[in-house]
């Protein structure tokens, strides 16, 4: 979806600002929330793909408003409430009003930690051939899906270099949707700052994304 | 946020969703055990073994998983090399999307508005914010993280550090340089 979760290229939003010396956490609830989600999400509730789109669709004005761990915190709590793994009455309440519903993998225990510490693989196996290969000039497709993408809006319609192949990965579009993994061919594909942002840009700059072979085009 | 947080967590596990302590065990991991050490690690062994560099800009991933001290890494870890003619910086234009094996959780400004927007468009402005000026001539190749491959900048070794054992260099290696919005630190510990 054209979100403004998808930032690359606005300009506005001021100087990046390191903090020194800064904590894993700024708050004791950050760190609740994040383990929450890794959580829910390791019981099968939803996929990580879902999980992003649960964010990128928050009203833009929240989005843009709040911190990273209270979208975080948002999306998690209309995720729950959508799948009615739990309802708004006890959000309200604070309690549990009614028991729990089955989870695909069941309850998150102590023993599934070290599970989650590592990242899952994304790799699947090939379908067919890869329709290109390092050197192959590629157009970024000028699609607009009101669902989860990963073609970020500033490559759309630009022309790049295919830079490396990483084999058949599952493909966000599909998996955020419930459509299973349908996996699909992932090329690093490489523009030039001037193919991008014009003729003015820095001409040392190069860009490259990570592409699903449907968001490309032979160039 | 902390009462809305703390009642959500009440519903999870009076729901039996979750265990408190499993939770207590994630976030433990995150703030003791999981950090830029892991990468800094991996850093320093690729600028004193050249065999494993070599491995490790060809299969981050499978490169790591040699390394027993360092924690486990998950798929399609990739490696890029900056060198005097380019320097590599990461960014997650769309989400946050960085190598949390490696470099633990991100720091704020990874995943906020100012880094993911400009760091794509104008990311000699965004080096200036961090006080790193690179000569007019060097390509910047910025990746942006838009799949689940992750990406792990390996900083180019300062100078004067010849016969340093890995512990040593490991200590100059910072986030910063790993995400490629700064580079290792000199010999004396001063950033450069």
């Amino acid at each position: 979806m054209n979100g403004v979760h998808d930032m690359g290229g606005m300009d506005g939003f001021g100087k990046v600002e390191p903090e020194p010396d800064e904590p894993v956490f700024h708050a004791g609830w950050e760190g609740r929330v994040m383990a929450m989600n890794r959580a829910m999400g390791a019981t099968g509730a939803w996929n990580i793909d879902m999980s992003r789109f649960s964010r990128e669709v928050l009203p833009p004005s929240v989005y843009l408003a709040s911190s990273y761990y209270r979208k975080w915190f948002l999306g998690l709590e209309q995720m729950l409430i959508e799948r009615g793994l739990i309802d708004a009455d006890e959000v309200a309440s604070g309690h549990a009003l009614r028991s729990g519903k089955p989870l695909e993998r069941g309850k998150f225990t102590v023993a599934d930690v070290q599970r989650i510490l590592t990242r899952g693989s994304f790799s699947r196996p090939a379908q067919g051939p890869a329709r290109f290969k390092p050197g192959d000039r590629v157009r970024a497709k000028n699609i607009h899906p009101a669902t989860h993408t990963r073609l970020p809006r500033y490559v759309r319609g630009h022309v790049g270099v295919v830079d490396r192949v990483h084999g058949c990965h599952v493909f966000p579009d599909s998996a955020a949707t419930g459509q299973g993994d349908d996996p699909q061919w992932l090329y690093t594909v490489r523009f030039e700052g001037r193919e991008l942002w014009g003729p003015d840009a820095d001409p040392t700059v190069k860009i490259s994304i990570d592409a699903f072979e449907p968001y490309l085009d032979p160039a | 946020m902390q009462l809305r947080v703390r009642a959500l967590e009440t519903i999870l596990t009076e729901k039996g969703y979750v265990d408190p302590k499993a939770l207590d065990l994630i976030i433990e991991a995150y703030e003791t055990k999981i950090g830029p050490r892991n990468g800094a690690r991996v850093v320093a062994k690729a600028w004193t073994d050249p065999e494993f560099k070599r491995r490790l800009l060809a299969d981050g991933s499978a490169a790591i998983a040699t390394l027993g001290h360092v924690s486990r890494v998950g798929d399609h870890l990739v490696a890029v090399e900056n060198t005097p003619q380019v320097h590599n910086m990461v960014v997650c234009t769309l989400c946050s999307c960085y190598p949390w094996e490696m470099l633990g959780l991100p720091p704020v400004w990874y995943k906020a508005a100012p880094y993911r927007s400009r760091a794509v468009k104008d990311p000699r402005g965004v080096l200036a914010d961090f006080g790193v000026r690179l000569p007019a001539d060097t390509e910047i190749r910025v990746w942006d993280s838009t799949a689940e491959t992750r990406f792990l900048v390996l900083p180019m070794r300062p100078a004067g550090t010849d016969g340093w054992s890995e512990d040593r260099l490991a200590d100059l290696v910072t986030r910063d340089s790993m995400i490629g919005t700064g580079l290792a630190k000199l010999p004396q510990g001063q950033i450069p």
